[in-house]
This record gives structure tokens, sequence and C-alpha cells, in this order.
């Protein structure tokens, strides 16, 4: 019997897909975002609002990620510049959209007519952590009904966020989610993350996180 | 939940190896995966059961060591084990933390004849 020492990340295989998109991304200086949460955080809605405020300033694609149904598709056609829906049902993985799930949606979008692609992930908390897409920045979702323990319990996806949204602020004084501490355990695992409050249902905040964008998409990619 | 396809990428590093040994059966492949890596090790072996059917790694024993998680302070550099719902440093009480280890998940070795 011989021992063969390996040493190889599992994962290298998507991460290479992970690059080569973000390769093609830049190429065409096209600015990607990947935006996770549990199912029901308000993906949708916050795609559905940053749709509205920055239409006229960017052209912005969507790549919805579901298990199944088109429904979050065409709630953002009309809005957005391309849509394209990614059901996950039948690949080998269902939980999370992967790199190789992207490269395929890119190859069908008029990536020269695009500034920004916001991608919305399966919900889930912790199978998306694992895989990179290809995106230039990674935002989480957390929504006041979850609770404010959610950091400590799934670590991986706040460690590697660039951005938290602390969505649905319209209903702190229903429920019992303390800001303060949910904002410590986050800058602990993560100090140089931005956290946003905002609520998808009201438009409180939306402004500021449409500012970061467009500051970041100037930054990472300029097109005009 | 998302084990099918990395047990794919297993077998197929697992099957490249082999080959370029030129083994004729993959006896054991040596796995670490960390305790935060969200990856269940009787669901990794659920699919290489199916996906290793006919191929040389057929009936290989895989073996996890599982690494547990372990934080270290960014003040003090104290390292130590997370806490249920408090990750603070137990020695300074900075609440400031990196994970130190527990993302692991690599194939360690594999052993063939």
């Amino acid at each position: 019997m011989k021992k063969i020492e390996v040493i190889q990340n599992i994962l290298e295989a998507n991460e290479t897909i992970a690059s080569r998109n973000q390769q093609l991304l830049d190429k065409h200086k096209v600015f990607a975002i990947n935006i996770m949460s549990a199912p029901g955080a308000g993906k949708t809605s916050l795609i559905l609002q940053t749709l509205t405020r920055l239409k006229d300033r960017l052209n912005i694609a969507v790549i919805e990620g579901d298990v199944a149904s088109t429904v979050d598709a065409e709630k953002v056609q009309g809005k957005a510049k391309a849509v394209v829906q990614i059901n996950t049902r039948n690949m080998p993985e269902s939980c999370s959209l992967m790199a190789a799930m992207i490269e395929s949606a890119l190859k069908g979008m008029p990536l020269d007519d695009i500034d920004l692609i916001l991608i919305e992930n399966v919900g889930n908390l912790i199978c998306p952590a694992e895989f990179t897409l290809g995106e230039h920045k990674r935002v989480v979702i957390s929504s006041l009904p979850e609770g404010d323990d959610k950091p400590i319990k799934y670590p991986l996806i706040f460690v590697d966020a660039d951005a938290v949204i602390i969505n649905k602020m319209d209903l702190l004084p229903h429920v019992d989610f303390d800001i303060a501490a949910f904002r410590r355990s986050i800058a602990g695992l993560n100090p140089k993350v931005e956290v946003f409050q905002l609520s998808c249902k009201t438009g409180e905040g939306i402004e500021i996180w449409c500012s970061w964008i467009l500051e970041q998409a100037k930054t990472n990619v300029v097109k005009r | 939940m998302h084990e099918l396809g990395v047990t794919e990428n297993i077998v197929n590093i697992t099957l490249a190896k082999a080959g370029e040994a030129q083994a004729n059966k993959v006896i054991q492949i040596n796995l670490v995966v960390g305790e935060l890596s969200g990856f269940v090790p009787d669901c990794i072996q659920f699919y290489f059961d199916s996906l290793s059917k006919d191929t040389i790694a057929q009936g290989a024993v895989l073996h996890f060591e599982s690494v547990l998680a372990q934080l270290r302070c960014r003040n003090c550099s104290t390292i130590f084990p997370p806490q249920d719902t408090r990750w603070s440093c137990p020695k300074c009480g900075g609440q400031s933390v990196e994970i130190f280890k527990g993302r692991e998940l690599y194939i360690e070795s594999v052993e063939v004849e």
C-alpha cells in the first residue's frame, strides 16, 4: 500500500470558475454583488428597492437563484436591463448558487450594456457561505424577526461579508432584537464590514445603501 | 445539503491522483473537515458510495479528521474554543476575534495499492 500526499482544497474547482467569472466581469467593467440571507429576509425586496432607486443611473441586471419557480424573476422583470432565473432543483446542489451556474448565466447576458449585476442567492445562511461566485462584494441580509443571534449561529457567512444589512427596521417596536448586540457580534467577527439599517417596506435607509453601491461600483469598475 | 458537488470533487481529485500513481485500487481517502465548514461526513459517505461505483475508488474507506473550531483574539492573540453564544476572549474579554481553525475542507492524502 502506498500513501499519496494530496493536500488539495475540495472547493478548488468552484474557486477556479469563480475567478474566471470575475475576470470576465472585469473585462466588461461589470460590478457584481452576491446577496445572501435566510428565506424571507428580504433579498427580492432589496433588489426591487435598489432597482427603483438606481435604474436611471446604472444599467442593472439580476440573476435570480431559487430552488424552483420564477416568481422572483417575474417581480424584477421590467425594472432590470436583463434577468436570468436559475432554478437549482435539478442541479448537483440545490441549496446555493455555485460559480458554474453563474458562468452559464453570464454567457447569455449583454455584458457590455450592463454596469451592475445583483445576484440573488438561494435563501440559506449555511451553503452560500462556502461558494464564491466571482462577485466583487458579498452582502448578507438579516431581518429583525430572525433574531439577533444569527452571527453566532452562522458565523461563516458573516465573516466573509463586505456588507451586512439589517432589514425590516420598521418592526423594531414589535420584536426583541438587540441592534447593539447584533452589531457587536458582527464587528467582532469582521471588523471591516459595513452595516446598513433599513426597511425595504418603508424605504427608510435605502438611500444610504444605494450610495454605497454607487461608490463601490465607481471604485471597482468604471464604465462611463 | 451541498455534499453532492463536494463529493464529486473528492472522487475526481482521488481518481486523478490514483491515476498519476498508476494505482489499481484506492483503499482509503483521508479528509480533513473543519467543525464550522458545514459539511456532514455521513452525507459525503452516502454520495461517495454511489459516485465511486465501478471506479477504482469503489469500496474505499473515507476517513474524516474533524478539526474543532478555534478562535483567535485580535487584541491579545489568545486562542480559544468558541463558547455557545459568546465569542469573547476568555483572557482579555475582547470581542474582536477571527476564526483560527474550523473552516478546513481538504483531501490530506489518498492510500492506494
